[in-house]
C-alpha cells in the first residue's frame, strides 16, 4: 500500500478493506420507502419540475453555443483520470506547493478527524463574543455538508452562519439542502418570504419579489462579513503546479468571506486536484457551462497560500479523504471521483425529478449520489444498498456529465456488488424469479417447454388485458395493465411454419417440430 | 443476405406479431430470414439487476444459439436488447472471469443490428412507402426509447422510417426524451417513482390526440400501454398519488387533417405565478380514447409492425374482445 491506501495489488474487494467515511452520505431509509413520502408532496414537485427543466433547457443552449463541446469533455475525463491515476504524486506537490507559499495543511483521514481539525482551528482563532459562543462564516460548501460540520460545531459552542444565499434559506429555514448547486430548490418565493420573515429579526414586512428577497438577506449578511474573525470555505479545484486554490460562485458572498475575514479555513476532497493551473481553461467552461447554464459564473476567486498585509493571514486546509480511497481503489467505480459537482445529472434525472434530493439520504442526491455514496460508504448498510437501484438506468445523466462519468455502468456494477452483499438470506420474490428466469433462459430449449403453457395462459385470461397480479407483480399491475397474452409464441408460430414449409405436419409443441 | 432474426424474450412471449412484422419486413427486401431455436434472451434483466452470476449462462446461451449457424447479420427489434449485447455482455463475462464468452459475445454484438439501423445503415432505406410499400392511415406518435437514442445513438433512423409511411399523420411527442419509466426490474423495485414518469408520459401521449404511440422497444411499449391501458379504464393510475409535474389543459387547435378540434397542451411543471387550478391539474381528456379501431391496450404499437402495413396487408387490429390474430409470417 501506498500512504494513501491505494492497494497496489488489487484483489476483487480490495477497497471494502478501507475505512468508509462517515458523516452525511448515508442512505438510512431505504430509498423505495423514503421516496414514497416525497412523491406525495405535490408543492415540492412543482418546484422541483419547474426549477430542474429551467435550467435544463439553458444548460441545454450554452452547451450547443461550443462546438467543441464534446472535445472538452474529452479533456476534461483525461485530466481527471490522470488525477486519480497518480493522486499520491499531486498531493504531495500540492502540498509542497501551498505550504511553500504561507498555508498550512491539515490531513483529515474522516468525518471525526476534520471536524476536530477545524474546532480547534477555530477556538485558536475566533474569539468568544458576549453570548459566550464563538462565530464563523462559510462559503457554501459541499465538503462541509457531507462531514456534518454545522452539526458539529453548534455542539462545541460555535455558530457557523451560512453565506450563500440558498444555503442560508436552508439553514434559517432548519431543513436540510436538496440539491447541490440549489440547495433551496425544494423551496419556492413564499416559503422563503416565510422563513426570512420568521428568522430576520429586522426583515419587517416583505414581498415574494426576488430583489426584496435578496436585499433582506444582503443586510443581514453585512454585518457579519465585517466583524467575523474567521471564516470556513470549500474548493472547486486545488492546482498541484502552484498551491492554488479556487472557488467559483454566483454572488460575491463566498468572496466577502475568502477576503475579510482574518482566518480562512478552507475543506477540500484529496480528489479535487488539477495538475496544471492551465487545466482550468477546460474546467471553467465545463463547470458554470453544465451547472447553472452560464458561460462564466459571476464570480471566480483564486489564492495561493497567504499574502503579507492582504487578505486572511491564517491560511489552513483540511484535505479530507472520508471514503474517496475506498472509491478509489474501486476499479469499476473510480471514475466517481472525477465529479466536479456541477449538477447537471440530477437535472436531468426523471427519478431526481419526482423524488427531490432529500429521498437520497446523503448530501450528495441525485444519479452521481446514487453511485458517489455507496462507493464512499459501502453497500453493506442495507439501505444504503438501495440507492444504486434509484435509477432506470435512462442513461441522460451520463449524456450530460461534463467530465464523462458513465453513471449507469457504475449503477449497475454497484448493484452487483450490493447482490454479492448478500443483503435478504430469505430469498424475495423478484429474487426467486429471477433465478427462475435465468434456468429458464440459460437453455432456448426450457424457454420453449416454458411457452408451452401460453395456450393455458391465454385462456385462462380469456384473451382479456390483465389488471392485477399477486405478490411482486402486483406492484406493476398496481398502476398499469398487461396486455392479452399471445395464444402461441413467435418460436412456436415459426416451428409450425417450418413444419408446414417441410411438409412434416408435425403440430406445435411436438419434438420434430422444435428441433 | 441470411439473417438470423434475434426476437428478443418480451417479443416473443408476449408480442409474437412484431417478430413475425419484422421477418415480413426482411423477407420483402428480398433476404433470407433464419431464426436461431436455442435463443432466449439478452441478459440485460438479470444484469440490471446486479445478478452477474445468474446473467452468465443467459449470456452463454444466446452466444451458443448465434454461434451455431452461419448467417451475415442478426437483427432484433429491440434497441435495448441490442445495446445490452455490445455494452453489457462484454463485460459480465469479463467480470465474470470468462474472457472467452466475452470475446465471442462482442464478435455476435458487433454483428447484430437493430431492426431500424439495419434498414437505415445497411439495406439503404430511406423511404418505408417507396422500399417497403408501408401503409398505415393514422395519427402516430414517437417515443424514442432511452436506450435506441442514448446507447444505440439511433438519432432520427425510427422517426424518419415512421414519418417515411404512406398515409400516415405524424405528430411530434412533448418531452419525447424523457423515460417513460419501465427500467425493467427498476419498475418492480421503485414501482411508485416509476408510476409517476408512466402518468407523465400518457398524459403527453394522449395530448398528442394520436390513435396510437409507437415506438422500437417492446418493453417501453409494454410499460406506456399497461398504462395507457389502465388510464383509459380506470381514468387514473390506482395505487400512485396522482400528482405530476407535467399538466394538461384543454385547447381549442386545427389538427393535422384541417379540423379544428379540441385537442391538449402541456404546460411542464407550472410556475408559482402560473398554476392550474385543481381542476385543470391532470385531468383526464374528457373523450380519452380517439383510436380509430383500436382496442383499450392496443394503444402502444411497434414500428415494425408499423413498416410491415401494407394496403394490401394492413396491421390487423383486434376488435373489441377479439383475439390478437397470429398471422402469417409472410
Amino acid at each position: 500500500m501506498t500512504f494513501l491506501g491505494m492497494p497496489l495489488l488489487r484483489s476483487k474487494h480490495a477497497h471494502s478493506d478501507l475505512p468508509g467515511g462517515q458523516g452525511n452520505i448515508v442512505e438510512t431509509e431505504a430509498f423505495p420507502e423514503v421516496s414514497h413520502e416525497h412523491l406525495s408532496n405535490q408543492q415540492l414537485r412543482n418546484n422541483i419540475g419547474h426549477a430542474t427543466s429551467t435550467i435544463r433547457s439553458k444548460r441545454a443552449e450554452v452547451v450547443s453555443e461550443l462546438d467543441d463541446w464534446e472535445k472538452l469533455r474529452n479533456a476534461g475525463e483525461a485530466t481527471k483520470n490522470e488525477v486519480m491515476a497518480n493522486l499520491p504524486e499531486y498531493l504531495a506537490q500540492f502540498e509542497e506547493a501551498f505550504t511553500a507559499t504561507g498555508g498550512i495543511i491539515h490531513w483529515a483521514r474522516d468525518a471525526d478527524e476534520a471536524n476536530a481539525i477545524v474546532t480547534e482551528l477555530i477556538e485558536d482563532n475566533a474569539p468568544v463574543l458576549e453570548t459566550g459562543r464563538r462565530e464563523v462564516i462559510k462559503v457554501k460548501s459541499m465538503a462541509t455538508q457531507e462531514i456534518g460540520l454545522n452539526e458539529h460545531l453548534e455542539t462545541q459552542g460555535i455558530d457557523a452562519f451560512e453565506t450563500d444565499l440558498a444555503e442560508l434559506i436552508v439553514q434559517l429555514g432548519e431543513d436540510k439542502p436538496s440539491h447541490i448547486l440549489v440547495p433551496a430548490i425544494h423551496r419556492n418565493r413564499d416559503e422563503i418570504r416565510d422563513i426570512f420573515m420568521k428568522t430576520m429579526p429586522d426583515a419587517g414586512q416583505l414581498t415574494n419579489e426576488p430583489a426584496v428577497l435578496a436585499e433582506a438577506a444582503r443586510k443581514h449578511l453585512r454585518h457579519k462579513f465585517l466583524t467575523t474573525k474567521v471564516a470556513i470555505s470549500g474548493a472547486n479545484f486545488g492546482i498541484a503546479e502552484t498551491g492554488t486554490l479556487g472557488v467559483v460562485e454566483s454572488e460575491g458572498n463566498g468572496r466577502m468571506c475568502l477576503t475579510l475575514p482574518e482566518t480562512l479555513i478552507t475543506v477540500m476532497g484529496i480528489e479535487k486536484l488539477l495538475p496544471r493551473f492551465a487545466d482550468l481553461e477546460v474546467f471553467l467552461q465545463l463547470l458554470p457551462r453544465s451547472s447553472t447554464g452560464e458561460r462564466m459564473n459571476p464570480y471566480t476567486s483564486f489564492w495561493t497560500g497567504r499574502t503579507e498585509g492582504d487578505g486572511p493571514q491564517n491560511v489552513h486546509l483540511v484535505l479530507l479523504d472520508n471514503g474517496r480511497t475506498r472509491a478509489l481503489a474501486d476499479e469499476h467505480g473510480r471514475t466517481a471521483l472525477n465529479c466536479i459537482r456541477c449538477s447537471a445529472c440530477m437535472n436531468v434525472c426523471p427519478v431526481y425529478e419526482r423524488t427531490g434530493g432529500h429521498a437520497y439520504g446523503s448530501t450528495y442526491p441525485g444519479p452521481i449520489g446514487a453511485i458517489l455514496s455507496p462507493l464512499l460508504t459501502g453497500v453493506e448498510d442495507e439501505a444504503n444498498g438501495t440507492l444504486p437501484y434509484a435509477s432506470s438506468l435512462c442513461g441522460a445523466c451520463y449524456d450530460v456529465c461534463p467530465v464523462k462519468i458513465n453513471i449507469p455502468e457504475i449503477l449497475v456494477h454497484l448493484r452487483a456488488e450490493d447482490v454479492e452483499a448478500n443483503h435478504s438470506p430469505v430469498s424475495t420474490q423478484l429474487d426467486a424469479a429471477l433465478t427462475g428466469a435465468s434456468w429458464m433462459m440459460g437453455d432456448g430449449k426450457r424457454m420453449t417447454a416454458v411457452e408451452k403453457g401460453l395456450p393455458l395462459a391465454h385462456k385462462a385470461t380469456r384473451g382479456k388485458q390483465i389488471d392485477a397480479l399477486p405478490g411482486i407483480a402486483g406492484a406493476w399491475t398496481s398502476s398499469r395493465d398487461i396486455p392479452a397474452l399471445p395464444e402461441k409464441s413467435f418460436r412456436q408460430q415459426w416451428a409450425d411454419e417450418e413444419a408446414q414449409r417441410s411438409g412434416t405436419g408435425a403440430q406445435t409443441g411436438d419434438e420434430e417440430g422444435q428441433r | 443476405m441470411r439473417i438470423a432474426l434475434f426476437a428478443t424474450c418480451i417479443v416473443d412471449a408476449m408480442y409474437p406479431e412484431v417478430a413475425q412484422a419484422t421477418v415480413r419486413i426482411l423477407r420483402r427486401l428480398g433476404h433470407e430470414v433464419i431464426f436461431p431455436e436455442g435463443q432466449s434472451c439478452c441478459g440485460q434483466m438479470h444484469i440490471n439487476s446486479g445478478k452477474f452470476a445468474q446473467a452468465e449462462p443467459v449470456i452463454a446461451n444466446h452466444v451458443r444459439a448465434f454461434t451455431g449457424t452461419e448467417w451475415d447479420v442478426a437483427v432484433a427489434p429491440s434497441a435495448s436488447c441490442v445495446a445490452s449485447l455490445g455494452h453489457q455482455q462484454p463485460m459480465v463475462a469479463r467480470r465474470q472471469g470468462n474472457d472467452a464468452l466475452a470475446s465471442e459475445a462482442a464478435e455476435v454484438a458487433d454483428r447484430t443490428y437493430e431492426l431500424t439501423q439495419f434498414l437505415t445503415d445497411v439495406a439503404g432505406v430511406t423511404d418505408a412507402a417507396a422500399d417497403l410499400g408501408s401503409y398505415f392511415p393514422h395519427r402516430v406518435t414517437y417515443h424514442p426509447s432511452c436506450h435506441g437514442m442514448r446507447l444505440l445513438r439511433l438519432g432520427d433512423r425510427q422517426s424518419s422510417l415512421v414519418r417515411s409511411v404512406e398515409g400516415i399523420d405524424f405528430v411530434e411527442l412533448p418531452l419525447a426524451d424523457s423515460c417513460c419509466g419501465f427500467g425493467g426490474t427498476f419498475s418492480v423495485k421503485n414501482p411508485e417513482v416509476s408510476s409517476a414518469m408512466l402518468a407523465d408520459k400518457v398524459r403527453t401521449v394522449q395530448a398528442t390526440n394520436a390513435d396510437v404511440c409507437t415506438g422500437g422497444d417492446a418493453s417501453c411499449l409494454l410499460h406506456i400501454g399497461g398504462g395507457i391501458s389502465r388510464f383509459e379504464r380506470t381514468g387514473g393510475f390506482g395505487g400512485t398519488p396522482d400528482v405530476t409535474a407535467v399538466h394538461v389543459k384543454e385547447t381549442s387547435s386545427t389538427d393535422a387533417r384541417g379540423h379544428t378540434t379540441e385537442t391538449l397542451t402541456t404546460v411542464v411543471g407550472a410556475d408559482d405565478d402560473d398554476h392550474l387550478t385543481p381542476g385543470e391539474r391532470g385531468t383526464a381528456p374528457a373523450e380519452p380514447s380517439r383510436a380509430q379501431g383500436f382496442r383499450v391496450g392496443q394503444a402502444a404499437v411497434h414500428l415494425a409492425r408499423i413498416l410491415a402495413s401494407t394496403k394490401e396487408d394492413p396491421l390487423r387490429v383486434p376488435s373489441e374482445g377479439a383475439e390478437v390474430s397470429g398471422g402469417s409470417l409472410r
